[in-house]
């Protein structure tokens, strides 16, 4: 870890430089770049609640990764690095906006408040910007493809590369798919916000059916194949699990939870050696994850429970 | 991959002596941000040894012994699962986990087997047959 460099190394041309600092500087990136994969999300949520626009979330998300990968080498990676990376987007997002502002005074056409120092420190509600950013890579606006390749790329934060290779389609098109996705968007003016009765309950089945659409394009695959395939299955798990803290009174949430941890927990018995399907009462029981099966229970209980 | 968080027994724990008020505000203040990114399986902690009993073969004999036993430093005291993308990952949240124990506190990590990682063969095919080791999906 970045903060725990040893005494400083004398300077030495780059092409002298001892294989033990360019390991160690490599372990820094690489755990910086950890830290940014995890946080990656809740920095898009917040700048997207910011900026209204999840295509410059992603670009000023990236632009605080640079910052990190620049600073932290040297003062360590910050005790909240989440908030760091968010306070550090934010600044960005600020100067662009004083850049647009400058250049044509678009800023009220943006729907941005002109008092933007205001808004600079981070505020809690982070939840509910998670939530709201799930509810706009899944908007109805966008076809399902679409919206599961946006969630997987906003929300799960997997690359268009990772993404691609999940679906079988080339990268290159994958790319076309999230571009258009938000382009869709934006030229629909879909609002960053978390919608109310009726509303949220027909928005939040569009997420619902996102994550099981998700969860089964990795079911259907069979052993032998990539393994980002199986991996969408635990992506969308993990998606549903986060949404389930996120929306904790809404039974369905509980109730697909349930249905991927119990469809999962069958996985490992569910081909044979060769990789040729076994019936569900052919099974070999003991095969079958139970710690997924009780987590699949639980799961159950809250739903009839909410 | 799922990695366990197993944590170290203490002079504490071992004596049964229950965690203050702040330790338990700061462990689920953790395991509500593991939860929150989704990769929070299960945890629990673990009753002092005292409660336990021991199994040992030696020699081809079997002899149980009651708890509690000595060696606290080898005990365990509870446990975390998580289940990440990449082994940084399951350092980076290893590096958040509070000191579990009111003093001289440790954890240790350990990626938990996935039978996927090995070649097929007969006697994988029979662990695969003991239920264990399961990480896909």
């Amino acid at each position: 870890m970045a903060a725990n460099h040893g005494p400083p190394q004398p300077t030495m041309p780059t092409d002298f430089v001892s294989d033990d600092s360019v390991a160690r500087s490599r372990a820094t990136h690489r755990a910086i770049e950890t830290v940014f994969r995890m946080e990656r999300a809740r920095i898009v949520a917040a700048l997207t609640r910011f900026t209204r626009s999840v295509d410059l979330a992603e670009e000023l998300a990236q632009d605080a990764l640079i910052a990190a990968l620049r600073n932290w080498p040297v003062s360590g990676i910050p005790d909240k690095p989440g908030a760091w990376l968010i306070t550090s987007a934010r600044r960005r997002a600020i100067d662009h906006f004083r850049r647009a502002k400058m250049a044509n005074g678009k800023l009220a056409l943006l729907g941005i408040d002109a008092d933007v120092e205001a808004m600079a420190e981070p505020e809690d509600g982070m939840g509910d910007d998670m939530l709201g950013l799930m509810f706009v890579s899944c908007h109805p606006v966008l076809s399902p493809d679409a919206r599961a390749a946006l969630t997987l790329r906003l929300v799960g934060g997997l690359t268009t590369e990772e993404i691609a290779r999940a679906y079988l389609v080339s990268e290159a098109a994958m790319a076309q798919r999230i571009i258009r996705a938000k382009r869709t968007l934006s030229d629909a003016c879909v609002p960053f916000e978390v919608p109310a009765g009726q509303d949220r309950a027909d928005r939040l089945s569009s997420v619902l059916e996102v994550l099981y659409l998700v969860f089964n394009e990795g079911y259907s695959a069979t052993r032998g194949d990539d393994w980002m395939r199986p991996q969408l299955c635990q992506e969308a798990m993990r998606l549903g699990r986060m949404l389930a803290l996120l929306a904790p009174n809404d039974a369905e949430v509980h109730g697909l939870i349930a249905l991927m941890e119990i469809q999962a927990s069958r996985l490992p018995a569910r081909t044979d050696a060769e990789g040729k399907p076994i019936l569900l009462l052919d099974q070999i029981r003991s095969r079958w994850d139970h710690l997924l099966i009780k987590r699949g229970l639980a799961a159950l209980a809250k739903a009839e429970a909410t | 991959m799922r990695f366990m968080f197993v944590i170290k027994a203490s002079k504490d724990s071992e004596a049964g002596v229950m965690p203050p008020a702040e330790m338990i505000s700061a462990m689920a203040d953790y395991h509500g941000e593991l939860a929150k990114a989704g990769v929070l399986l299960d945890g629990s902690g673990l009753q002092p040894s005292s409660k336990g009993w021991r199994i040992t073969w030696s020699g081809g004999k079997k002899t149980i012994t009651d708890g509690p036993f000595a060696e606290t430093k080898e005990l365990i005291a509870g446990y975390t699962i998580i289940q990440v993308k990449t082994r940084e990952e399951a350092m980076e949240w290893a590096n958040r986990f509070p000191n579990p124990q009111i003093e001289n506190g440790q954890i240790e990590i350990r990626q938990m087997f996935d039978l996927e990682d090995f070649e097929p063969s007969e006697g994988i095919d029979r662990f695969r047959e003991m239920g264990i080791a399961q990480d896909r999906p």
